[in-house]
């Protein structure tokens, strides 16, 4: 327990001194920590869902207070909590499952063995997919019965049987931990493989001789532009430096190195290229709800240039990137303000930071906002691990990743205003 | 139980690898300086909030971001205070950064500090030295990278010191971190340190350097334009050296130089210079002024209130640099400016304006209160219509209704001020009388830092006020009631002596406006100087062989000069000769007139006839008389024609009117005296009157004074020539 703690604590502390960056590393190194979470959770007899659920969140509240601007913690938080749920929901069909097939494979011989499982498990996924893949109110309902089933099995029953019982449960609360450790080591590798993916589908998207341009770097953007370039595809790729990192610089850098005709351009001449461009492919830090961008800095103005020239914007994201919040919220729209030294040389301009002269205020302020919003209407495509989409299908495939009870993850009731 | 963990496995891997010691860090949690007074009397200044955390949390912060894993807090002044602080902190729970803390009640300098660390024998190679008032965001692997490699081709480089480029004019270094300006000499292409210089004094323009330097080394860059960071990565060697030298006390005024001059051991100190990351120490007031508005301008990302906030308080940063933290009640009408920072907890009240400031945890601000680049910690409680322009105010003061802080006031903890008080500026007040014994010698300050008697004097006040406050409040007010307003508690600190033109430098005001141009005035004359002088640039370049030297500044020495020489010739009967052979030596090193030393003499005269014992001005006059009578043969010496003469009278007159008041009264009686013994001679009197005449009425006061007499001898010339015509 206290190895989970000091683990809980060293993540917390990386986070809050932005140690982690960029939402891919984030979102893995939750799931980890998350899954030593569960593995070490001690499950009571009743309430096995509910009591991993508590824990998770209870871990998931302080991640996500920790950066509240990172917000692919939270998209993994929620994920694993619906991860628990659907895994909570399956286990009866399966235990039924399960009993047929031993019966069955008891008596009978190895030809049959091979059926089974297959039309059992197919049953179990079509179940499980019947339970939990149709819109939340439906899923809402069957949740109560189910819950409310448990207590009952438990009171039920004398000694032996009790004995009995509780050995099967033991078992089933083991075999709902394994589950879900399974299923979150499922969320490990899609994503591990997010990347490739995506990268799979990108000679359905670029076609030879087009003009793509970017901006900043994106490890998504590079693997989806090499994978292009893979199959054969020719084409050019502009880059815009993305300052006032210049992470664009790397970009370039790297294109080059695997054999891509790069041009690097100024952010500022986006605009004036953009006509010669034949579509944007850039990435993503998040995807809102609404299908709304929340994107590295200088994103906006490209959109903006690319919907004036009918030039196709296009965002790469994998499925962690989804965020199921809305940005209307300014708990949500967060931005962070790096440090002016990114912009400035501090040496140079200490003379404009000079608080000692004047009126003791400074004339200078410099602001460094790391990312943009980009709205949904100015987005063509979203090209998620699961295939390409409209802005206006995000909702829904956040439905299929999301519980909508774990929207809010605070637990504390919100203050009476 | 995490340090041993840690040692143990760096001796598991000491026989594979050497280098894989964890890194070490000595923290001095103690500035062994008295520049924060009062408030550091109460509380070390390691705890003191800088934007609503303690020091010691950015400089834990960058140590443990930058890799360091064990560090070593160096506690002396209220040392109590500092390790029951660690020990609840955050930093005891992290696994692989370990803090230790090192308790000492007699160090009275870092020296002391270093030499008990030595003797404990905790660091077990290189190591990072920082004082605990110290924040930055760079990154310590290259210049730890480079550290090593120097140390392994050279074992004298036992130093690397941190330093960055500011912009290179001395008015910005002044006027921002309020340190003197510093001056240094690299070897550009090996970054060797060979010079460094605090330069003390304002006014003096020269620098010299050991010519032997040009000698040693091809090439030589001199730099006025850079700040020490007071990050030093030092080896082991440097805990011996201290130990070694049992009296080094200061870091630099005594290592660093030392080292610089000291050539029979050959160390060596480096330098590394960072460009784009933030390191800078808080050295006074003004200094805890702009490093506050570095934080909240996010120069030391990511150490920013709002990603740094501790426990529940989160903060949020708004549009314009504004830090607000949850649970703050804020009136509708209340206009929180730009550039500011509230803690949680904190109340304020109707139509209250606040800018660029930073206020506390907890406070409670009425309405109609201004609060305008001040430092307000928590629990302070202002009350209506208050205003706050530049001031720091420490935890749990209460502000009494309509009272007003002057820019530069530093009101300690739990300070009351009374209702309708205005605070002066630059006033610092505080619950705790002044220490009788003032030090004016900075190296003595440190020794009442560590006294136990000001510490428990202080919990002392603090319990009774605890305990009994009714009681000791209402005593208070009776003893001082009359010193802060009605219902005030606590005591103006007077400003010590000779401190008052500096108090203006190190407060968190801004510089007024005159002394600002003073500065100016100042470094537009050395520039001119320099352009006249030669083309060497100002700022920093390779060195040029020429002097440059201020005029003004050598005849304030020249004369400082000549009056040790005479008062040497006065106390050791030195014959009159070989005191007009000295002068003359003098005045051909400096370059001066026969004028110059005339009226040089003269104002050592003056100042010996003042010095000797007189309670009367008849006893003054005649002191002046014995005194001429003695040297008039010096002084005649230097008096060959009536110029000189006359140079002699407007020195006398400027002495009477600016250093010696005394003098003023005898003006006349004294010029009649050197008349009489013929020193000065009638025409020069005359032409002086006449000189005076077009002088506005300021200047006239002593020919005024003197109209008798001269009345007298344009009358006697004229009898002298009835005389001769008869």
């Amino acid at each position: 327990m206290p190895d989970v703690q000091t683990l809980v604590n060293e993540f917390l502390f990386k986070l809050k001194k932005r140690k982690i960056e960029g939402s891919h590393a984030t979102a893995r190194q939750t799931t980890i920590l998350l899954r030593s979470v569960i593995s070490q959770q001690r499950i009571p007899y009743t309430h096995q869902a509910a009591a991993l659920i508590d824990a998770v969140k209870a871990v998931g509240e302080q991640l996500v207070a920790a950066n509240p601007v990172e917000l692919a913690v939270g998209n993994i938080v929620r994920r694993v909590l619906h991860i628990i749920r659907e895994e909570d929901l399956s286990p009866t069909t399966v235990a039924i499952a399960g009993l047929n097939v031993s019966a069955v494979s008891d008596d009978e011989g190895d030809t049959d063995h091979d059926d089974h499982p297959v039309l059992s498990a197919a049953a179990v996924a079509a179940a499980s997919r019947n339970t939990l893949r149709p819109p939340s109110l439906q899923t809402l309902l069957e949740d109560l019965p189910d819950s409310a089933a448990v207590p009952h099995t438990s009171s039920s029953g004398g000694d032996s049987e009790g004995k009995s019982k509780s050995a099967d449960k033991s078992s089933r609360s083991r075999r709902l931990k394994h589950d879900v450790i399974e299923a979150v080591n499922e969320l490990i590798e899609d994503i591990d493989t997010c990347h490739e993916q995506i990268a799979e589908q990108a000679v359905e998207h670029i076609h030879q001789n087009e003009v793509i341009l970017t901006l900043g770097s994106s490890r998504t953007v590079l693997e989806f532009l090499c994978a292009a370039k893979e199959k054969k595809r020719s084409f050019r790729v502009f880059v815009a430096e993305g300052a006032p990192r210049y992470q664009g610089h790397l970009l370039a850098k790297e294109l080059v190195a695997r054999g891509l005709q790069t041009t690097l351009i100024a952010d500022s001449a986006v605009f004036a290229m953009i006509s010669r461009v034949n579509m944007v492919i850039v990435g993503a830090h998040a995807v809102m709800a609404n299908g709304g961008v929340i994107a590295p800095v200088g994103l906006n103005m490209v959109a903006l240039a690319a919907q004036r020239h009918a030039v196709p914007f296009v965002v790469l994201a994998g499925s962690h990137k989804l965020c199921p919040l809305y940005p209307h919220n300014p708990e949500v729209l967060l931005n962070e303000l790096r440090s002016p030294s990114e912009l400035l040389d501090f040496g140079e301009f200490s003379d404009c930071m000079d608080f000692g002269s004047g009126t003791g205020s400074p004339l200078l302020h410099v602001v460094n906002p790391t990312f943009d919003y980009v709205p949904p209407k100015l987005v063509s495509l979203f090209i998620t691990d699961t295939g390409g989409h409209n802005p206006s299908y995000v909702y829904r495939l956040i439905a299929d990743y999301y519980s909508t009870d774990d929207l809010v993850l605070q637990r504390k009731p919100a203050p009476v205003n | 139980m995490a340090p041993k963990r840690i040692r143990a496995r760096a001796v598991s891997d000491d026989p594979e690898d050497l280098a894989r010691v964890p890194l070490q860090a000595v923290l001095l949690a103690d500035s062994f300086t008295t520049r924060f007074r009062p408030i550091t009397l109460e509380r070390p200044k390691v705890l003191l909030p800088l934007v609503n955390l303690p020091m010691i949390e950015y400089t834990l912060a960058w140590l443990e971001s930058a890799g360091v894993e064990e560090v070593f807090v160096f506690c002396c002044a209220h040392a109590k205070q500092v390790m029951s602080y660690l020990e609840n902190s955050q930093w005891k729970s992290l696994p692989k950064f370990s803090v230790t803390t090192i308790e000492s009640h007699n160090s009275i300098s870092a020296g002391d500090a270093l030499r008990l660390i030595y003797e404990r024998n905790v660091i077990h190679g290189d190591f990072v030295l920082i004082s605990g008032d110290t924040l930055s965001n760079m990154s310590l692997t290259r210049a730890l990278q480079e550290h090593k490699e120097r140390k392994k081709k050279d074992s004298n480089a036992i130093m690397t010191m941190v330093v960055q480029r500011s912009k290179p004019s001395p008015i910005t270094q002044q006027s921002r971190l309020g340190t003197d300006g510093l001056f240094m000499a690299i070897d550009p292409t090996t970054k060797q340190l060979l010079y460094y210089e605090e330069n003390t004094n304002h006014s003096k323009g020269t620098l010299s350097i050991d010519k032997m330097l040009l000698v040693d080394n091809t090439s030589i860059t001199l730099h006025n334009d850079i700040q020490d960071c007071y990050i030093d990565i030092c080896s082991l060697e440097v805990l011996s050296l201290f130990t070694d030298n049992f009296d080094y006390q200061h870091l630099r005024r005594h290592f660093v130089k030392g080292l610089l001059i000291d050539d029979i051991m050959g160390y060596k100190i480096f330098t590394h210079e960072i460009h784009s990351s933030y390191a800078a120490r808080v050295d006074n007031y003004r200094g805890y002024d702009t490093i506050s508005k570095d934080i909240i301008q996010r120069w030391t990302y990511p150490l920013v209130p709002d990603v740094l906030s501790l426990g529940n308080s989160a903060t949020k940063l708004e549009r314009q640099g504004m830090y607000r933290s949850s649970e703050i009640g804020q009136s509708r009408s209340a206009q929180i400016g730009p550039h500011t920072v509230i803690g949680t907890g904190t109340t304020i009240g109707s139509n209250t304006k606040i800018t660029n400031s930073v206020v506390g945890k907890g406070c409670t601000i009425g309405s109609n209160a201004v609060i305008e680049g001040s430092y307000v910690w928590d629990n302070v409680i202002i009350e209506d219509e208050c205003e706050l322009r530049h001031a720091i105010v420490c935890d749990g003061v209460v502000m009494k209704s309509r009272s007003v802080l002057k820019p530069g006031v530093v009101l300690s903890f739990k300070v009351v001020i009374g209702q309708n008080f205005v605070v002066p500026p630059y006033s610092k007040v505080s619950l705790l009388k002044q220490p009788t014994k003032q030090d004016s010698d900075e190296e003595l300050e440190y020794a009442d830092n560590n006294s136990d008697t000001l510490d428990s004097a202080a919990t002392g006040t603090m319990d009774k006020l605890n305990g009994d406050p009714l009681l000791e409040f209402s005593e208070m007010e009776h003893h001082v009631s009359s010193e802060l307003g009605y219902g005030g508690v606590g005591y103006i600190w007077s400003l010590c002596e000779g401190s008052h033109e500096e108090e203006w430098r190190h407060s968190v005001a801004p510089i007024p406006a005159e002394k600002l141009a003073e500065i100016t005035q100042v470094i537009e004359d050395d520039l001119e100087l320099v352009s006249q002088d030669s083309n060497a640039p100002a700022s920093s370049g390779e060195l040029k062989p020429d002097t440059q030297i201020n005029a003004e500044d050598d005849a304030v020495y020249f004369e400082k000069e000549v009056e040790a020489t005479f008062l040497r010739a006065v106390n050791e009967n030195v014959e009159v000769d070989h005191v007009i052979l000295e002068v003359n030596s003098l005045r051909l090193s400096y370059n001066m007139q026969a004028a110059d030393c005339a009226g040089a003499i003269f104002h050592s005269m003056m100042k010996l006839a003042l010095d000797a014992p007189h309670s009367m001005q008849n006893e003054l006059l005649r002191n002046v008389h014995n005194t001429v009578n003695a040297w008039q043969k010096l002084l005649k010496s230097y008096l060959p024609g009536k110029d000189e003469e006359i140079e002699v009278i407007l020195k006398f007159e400027e002495i009477c009117l600016e250093s010696v008041k005394e003098l003023s009264p005898l003006f006349t009686q004294i010029l009649h005296l050197l008349y009489d013994k013929d020193i000065i001679t009638e025409e020069a009197i005359e032409d002086w009157e006449s000189e005076k005449k077009d002088a506005d009425e300021a200047d006239r006061v002593f020919v005024k004074q003197a109209e008798i007499f001269l009345q007298w001898l344009r009358e006697a010339p004229e009898e002298d020539d009835e005389e001769d015509g008869e």
